[in-house]
């Protein structure tokens, strides 16, 4: 099963290598997002550093279902569908290696990012195991919700808008645990991030094991 | 002996649409048999059924002994289907794919590579995106996969189409060679000369429906 | 899915109304129990000492999240029901569509209740409170099932994809009340729970019969709409089997043994 999973994610990964669309298109974009913000929000310093977090993980969320679009438009291509009916992979390890694979392009996404809102937003960091914490955790949450319902949104027409839909109210709380996470971090506030953490370990263990038991019946045309 | 696919009035639906109205056949190991009939006739769809990729509503089917009404995903390991389309990753070269769609039906390397010997994809081929390979090339590769799964069910839907004259000659190769080795091969094709030829037997399947119009000897189909 | 098993409920064509005397009687019962409540609401019971007349409109804001709650949870118990195969049943699927889209309207009723409400009481319609804020995600999650409902693709696709649906539906919303409730005691933002009326005696009276009322009400609903998918399926499978017939003359064949 582990091989297997192993099999999907490096096949996802490799692709992504050749291809690049989330180191050439998706990170850009992302980071469009954080400066649009800046002058939306009229560029204060002040204003930026205290909103830091919060603005950071809605780039992430951006970025992040941009991630799982592409994971899954790979599949809608011609045939592969069938194809990995028919391959004698397990569906659960299809879902862990999927997860795996939008996990790693997200965290990679994610450090990219942070380096801009500490370069453009003023940020200093003061508690690097919690970001790192925060920020694993919450990615792992974030990829087994959207590999759930992208592989929902399969072979649907309205995929594009569907997705979208369906992903953002589930990720919704981890976005807000994530900032939350990340303000002590930061030094915004001084209550402690470790609880928020503890909420998205629960939230991601809930989700990769809501994923592994459904991805096999959903992956099902009929 | 058991027969390797036997249907009875089965019906099979894509969305609301009887592609399979009624369908009976019985297909002996070791048979290499034609699916006749014109576009829109069920052909397709008879495959996959066998493949097990599509619910049977109505009606009895078993291939390989497995209960396609209760259990179709079994059947699936044990088959291989070469559809219209070629289920490769564009982004990915020859042979990132045949890695992974090979790896995933538990074929060694070594097999992987005598595969693609087989259909002649050479040495330089292989580092090749598939996005950049003419139709006839991936047609070949798609065959590769297959070779390399050494199922005891073949499935093609019109193998020879897009092929040059070389490539069709490996394809008539291949079915003979796994016929005997003892796997069965079921195909649709509308060039019935060259078919003709490859085949043990002949079925002509019209308005979703299969039926034994005149058992053919093998050169008799006109 | 077999094509000849015979329907749960009374034949009836696909043309015939969706009532029966059950129906009637709960749609009576419903007018009559409505009727009641808004003259309890608005005449019998007194007024808050805080909120003033205001306090009038808990009468239906409370009730229709009750009803709405009540309506995922069962809607969710059904879809586990008909994704277990030993359970799995189409009727189990209806249930679900039927409830879940009750309950979503409902939800959007209380948000709008809740607006007025805010509004009076407070002069905004909305507040980032824990409990507004949970209720619209809710809202949000129930349009996101309801458009996995009318997914064009297979029925039966549909209805498995559904009630996954479901099911991480019920679970996001456990998810969100407990992490948004806990933003909230860290901040102590003043929310309308601060401020929520002292509910005793006749008001509590008015409220149970209120809420009473209002099952009643969704009850009536959800059976309508539980008749009317049956109705499409039914429509569905008369579709099919002429399909089936035309497809089989195609070929010259008669009609399947």
């Amino acid at each position: 099963m582990f091989a297997d999973a192993v099999l999907v994610a490096r096949k996802d990964l490799t692709l992504e290598l050749r291809s690049r669309v989330a180191t050439n298109q998706i990170l850009p974009l992302a980071i469009l997002v954080l400066v649009v913000f800046a002058f939306a929000l009229d560029a204060n310093t002040t204003m930026l550093r205290i909103a830091g977090p919060g603005l950071y993980w809605v780039a992430v969320l951006f970025a992040g279902l941009l991630v799982v679009q592409r994971a899954f438009s790979i599949e809608s291509a011609d045939g592969i569908h069938d194809a990995l009916r028919l391959s004698g992979l397990e569906p659960s390890a299809m879902f862990l290696g999927k997860l795996v694979s939008v996990g790693v392009q997200l965290l990679v996404l994610e450090a990219a990012l942070l380096v801009g809102v500490i370069l453009f937003f003023d940020v200093g960091i003061s508690d690097i195991a919690l970001i790192v914490s925060a920020a694993m955790t919450g990615t792992v949450a974030f990829a087994a919700a959207g590999v759930i319902y992208g592989v929902l949104s399969l072979g649907v027409r309205i995929r594009e808008t569907l997705l979208p839909l369906l992903a953002v109210p589930v990720v919704a709380p981890v976005l807000l645990a994530a900032t939350r996470a990340f303000e002590p971090a930061v030094g915004v506030t001084a209550a402690s991030g470790w609880n928020w953490v503890a909420l998205l370990v629960v939230v991601a263990a809930v989700y990769t094991a809501l994923g592994l038991v459904s991805f096999g019946p959903l992956l099902e045309d009929g | 002996m058991d027969p390797v696919v036997e249907l009875d009035q089965a019906v099979v639906l894509v969305g609301r649409f009887p592609a399979l109205a009624g369908a009976t056949l019985r297909v002996e190991a070791g048979e290499r048999l034609l699916l006749r009939g014109p576009n829109g006739a069920g052909k397709t769809t008879l495959l996959r059924c066998c493949a097990g990729l599509v619910p049977v509503v109505d009606g009895r089917a078993a291939v390989l002994g497995v209960d396609l009404r209760s259990n179709r995903r079994a059947v699936r390991p044990h088959v291989g289907l070469l559809g219209h389309w070629t289920h490769l990753y564009d982004d990915l070269t020859v042979a990132d794919n045949m890695r992974f769609w090979g790896r995933a039906a538990g074929a060694s390397d070594g097999e992987i590579q005598a595969a693609l010997g087989r259909v002649g994809v050479g040495r330089r081929l292989r580092r090749v995106q598939v996005q950049q390979l003419s139709a006839g090339q991936r047609r070949r590769v798609a065959l590769a996969v297959l070779v390399a799964r050494r199922p005891r069910l073949w499935l093609l839907d019109e193998p020879h189409a897009g092929l040059d004259a070389e490539g069709r000659d490996v394809v008539d190769e291949l079915l003979v060679e796994a016929s005997a080795a003892g796997a069965t091969v079921l195909f649709a094709s509308h060039e019935l000369e060259r078919a003709g030829s490859v085949a043990t037997r002949s079925v002509s399947v019209v308005g979703g429906a299969a039926s034994e119009i005149g058992i053919e000897e093998a050169g008799d189909v006109r | 899915m077999a094509l000849t098993r015979p329907s749960l409920l009374p034949p009836r064509s696909t043309a015939a109304p969706t009532a029966s005397v059950a129906t009637r009687l709960l749609g009576g019962m419903s007018v009559v129990m409505i009727a009641v409540t808004v003259l309890l609401a608005l005449a019998v019971t007194p007024a808050d000492v805080v909120q003033g007349e205001a306090v009038r409109l808990m009468y239906a804001h409370l009730p229709t999240i009750w009803v709405a709650y009540g309506s995922f949870l069962v809607a969710a118990g059904a879809s586990a029901l008909y994704l277990w195969p030993r359970t799995r049943r189409r009727h189990w699927d209806r249930v679900a569509g039927a409830t879940a889209e009750v309950g979503t309207v409902f939800t959007a009723l209380c948000l709008v209740t809740g607006m007025l409400w805010g509004r009076i009481t407070w002069g905004v319609y909305w507040q980032w409170d824990a409990r507004l804020t949970t209720t619209l995600l809710l809202f949000v999650v129930y349009l996101g099932y309801l458009a996995v409902r009318r997914l064009p693709a297979e029925p039966v696709v549909r209805s498995r994809r559904s009630a996954i649906t479901a099911l991480i539906a019920v679970v996001n919303i456990v998810i969100v009340r407990y992490s948004v409730d806990w933003w909230n005691t860290l901040h102590q933002k003043a929310s309308l729970t601060a401020s929520d009326p002292e509910i005793t005696g006749e008001m509590l009276g008015a409220l149970l019969f209120a809420f009473v009322s209002f099952t009643v009400l969704a009850s009536w609903l959800i059976v309508h709409r539980y008749r009317l998918i049956r109705m499409e399926e039914l429509r569905d499978e008369e579709g099919l089997l002429r399909a089936i017939a035309e497809r089989r003359a195609e070929a010259g064949l008669g009609v399947a043994g």
